[in-house]
């Protein structure tokens, strides 16, 4: 093994251990999240907000991390927040399984419900998020 | 209480793993023009699911008792799909101009997570 590779794969365990470490803190919030937010008779609300919470988030810290962005983050810190704690905190599976759960009990309209307040509304927070650090990375002063 | 947190940190810990190294393993191999490694992430773990899901229902199973369950699916399969990254990809492709990409992206993932849990579903009551 030469220096290089040796290095090179100890900046990868270092990347795996940054998204693993923020994989847990995401993952306990959702947990207390599930645990705090009872679903709106039978719809997944717990689900839906930590959804779009993590969308929003992503969307703000990797504009304001990015190339233009008035936040420096190093690669690792950048896995860490997004791969780790965004990743971490939101969830496809379990949204796919309540949405399969509710038109599996004859609930096609809840079922199709969630799937298009869902959808729209990540896609609505990440760009929210966007926006939100892009006016703050143009704004004077740092 | 305690033994449920230790179950969703044990899941997470592996669920945050696999997914950094399937997600990166699929782009290393089909590169990152379309988040193909995202999709597949999110699919798998949604057929998954399904399987624990259906296991379940069935009070004998182990994943029917509160910890195994959320070390599986709070845990491990929570960790290891993803909306988030879902969502910054869905807006970075609409952004460089990519809308029927974008569009395509959305849709395929929606669908194909759908699908993936009713098999999961499917095999699991296959085999009962």
């Amino acid at each position: 093994m030469t220096a290089k590779s040796g290095s090179n794969s100890w900046n990868t365990a270092i990347l795996y251990a940054c998204v693993a470490a923020g994989g847990v803190i995401g993952s306990v919030a959702r947990y207390l999240a599930s645990l705090l937010i009872p679903s709106l008779s039978g719809f997944p609300l717990a689900t839906l907000f930590v959804n779009i919470t993590g969308s929003f988030i992503i969307g703000f810290y990797s504009t304001l991390s990015g190339p233009d962005g008035r936040l420096f983050a190093t690669t690792r810190q950048r896995q860490f927040v997004m791969t780790g704690i965004c990743g971490g905190y939101t969830t496809f599976s379990t949204f796919s399984l309540e949405t399969f759960r509710l038109l599996h009990d004859g609930r096609t309209g809840m079922a199709l419900l969630n799937i298009a307040v869902s959808v729209v509304t990540w896609l609505v927070a990440v760009w929210l998020g966007h926006v939100l650090a892009s006016r703050l990375n143009r704004l004077k002063g740092s | 209480m305690i033994g449920g947190l230790l179950s969703v940190v044990l899941g997470s810990v592996l669920g945050g793993v696999a997914r950094y190294f399937v997600s990166g393993f699929v782009a290393r191999r089909v590169g990152e023009t379309f988040p193909w490694g995202t999709l597949i992430v999110n699919a798998s773990g949604a057929f998954l699911i399904g399987i624990v899901g259906a296991l379940a229902q069935d009070d004998s199973s182990v994943f029917a008792s509160a910890d195994p369950w959320l070390f599986a699916v709070t845990g491990f399969l929570g960790c290891y799909t993803t909306v988030s990254s879902f969502s910054l990809q869905s807006l970075s492709l609409a952004r460089e101009g990519e809308r029927g990409r974008a569009a395509g992206y959305v849709g395929l993932s929606v669908a194909l997570c759908l699908a993936a849990v009713s098999l999961g579903f499917a095999v699991v009551s296959l085999f009962r």
